[in-house]
């Protein structure tokens, strides 16, 4: 079903079989928006609290209460995130279901970023050359050895500076699209929609050389 | 050797060329998807892109699983 183009009113959403009672008192004054407000902030805890656990191996240097302070503080963002976005619900889900969604992208991020904080990320460009030892493929080792040179020549010559920088960074160097996003000022979306635009012209540099195959 | 063969790093590299949507569209759409893919609905005739976008973006793809497997935990608590 097409996603409707006005948010719904509040009595629109009432009928919709994901929503839940306390998601129509967060919008209103009182005890009762009191309530729901708290029970929406359990929700977010219990949500951050699993993503920081699923995700504390990445975290070993911090301690339990570290990593509840985490949880706490992403469970806070998530809070006013739902909140201030309260609008854009349509009801296409459980209400539990599109809030736990913003805990577990404030956790994740906050788990990544701080995986990251003391580690270096490298924006050198020459790193792609480590491609060369990525392996032989498995066809025949000429085709594959032709196939590199192409993907090599396309990171040098068929993208920008840019798109360089963030391919080489987000793919050979594994750095977390959130944290690149933090060091170059930018955002998940943006970067990856610039992702998005290098891999589509190295694809089709790496075609022209006679490797049409890889956009099959 | 065909697109499906590539190995992990140049399939990183290259991306699938499959059409798909974006970080921001995956996120205004992963409860949706998630709770129809839980159905055993054709998520991924309903949410086009969607997937496409997952195999794309380790980020957006860890937040679907995470989304998944807890709801997947309220389901038997």
């Amino acid at each position: 079903m097409p996603a409707p183009d006005t948010n719904p009113d509040v009595s629109a959403l009432a009928a919709a079989p994901g929503v839940e009672e306390w998601y129509l008192d967060l919008q209103t004054e009182g005890a009762r928006g009191e309530a729901a407000a708290a029970h929406l902030h359990g929700l977010l805890l219990r949500a951050a609290r699993f993503e920081v656990f699923r995700r504390r191996g990445s975290l070993s240097e911090l301690s339990a209460v570290e990593l509840d302070e985490l949880a706490q503080d992403a469970a806070a963002d998530a809070a006013v995130s739902v909140l201030r976005r309260l609008g854009d619900f349509r009801g296409e889900s459980s209400f539990r279901t599109w809030a736990y969604k913003f805990a577990l992208l404030e956790a994740a991020v906050k788990v990544r970023r701080r995986a990251w904080r003391d580690r270096e990320v490298t924006l050198e460009p020459e790193h792609w050359e480590t491609l060369a030892h990525a392996g032989p493929g498995p066809d025949d080792d000429t085709e594959y050895g032709e196939l590199l040179e192409a993907v090599r020549d396309g990171i040098r010559t068929a993208l920008t500076p840019r798109q360089r920088q963030v391919l080489v960074a987000a793919v050979l160097e594994g750095v977390p699209i959130d944290v690149l996003a933090e060091r170059l000022d930018s955002n998940r979306n943006a970067l990856y929609k610039l992702l998005h635009d290098a891999r589509r012209r190295l694809r089709a540099h790496v075609a022209d050389a006679g490797f049409p195959e890889v956009n099959e | 050797m065909t697109g499906r063969d590539l190995d992990p790093t140049l399939k990183r590299l290259l991306g699938s060329g499959e059409p798909e949507i974006g970080c921001d569209e995956c996120f205004a759409q992963l409860d949706r998807y998630v709770e129809l893919e839980l159905a055993g609905a054709p998520a991924d005739e309903l949410v086009p892109g969607l997937r496409a976008h997952l195999v794309g973006c380790p980020a957006c793809a860890e937040e679907h699983e995470s989304l998944r497997a807890l709801l997947e935990l309220d389901s038997v608590s």
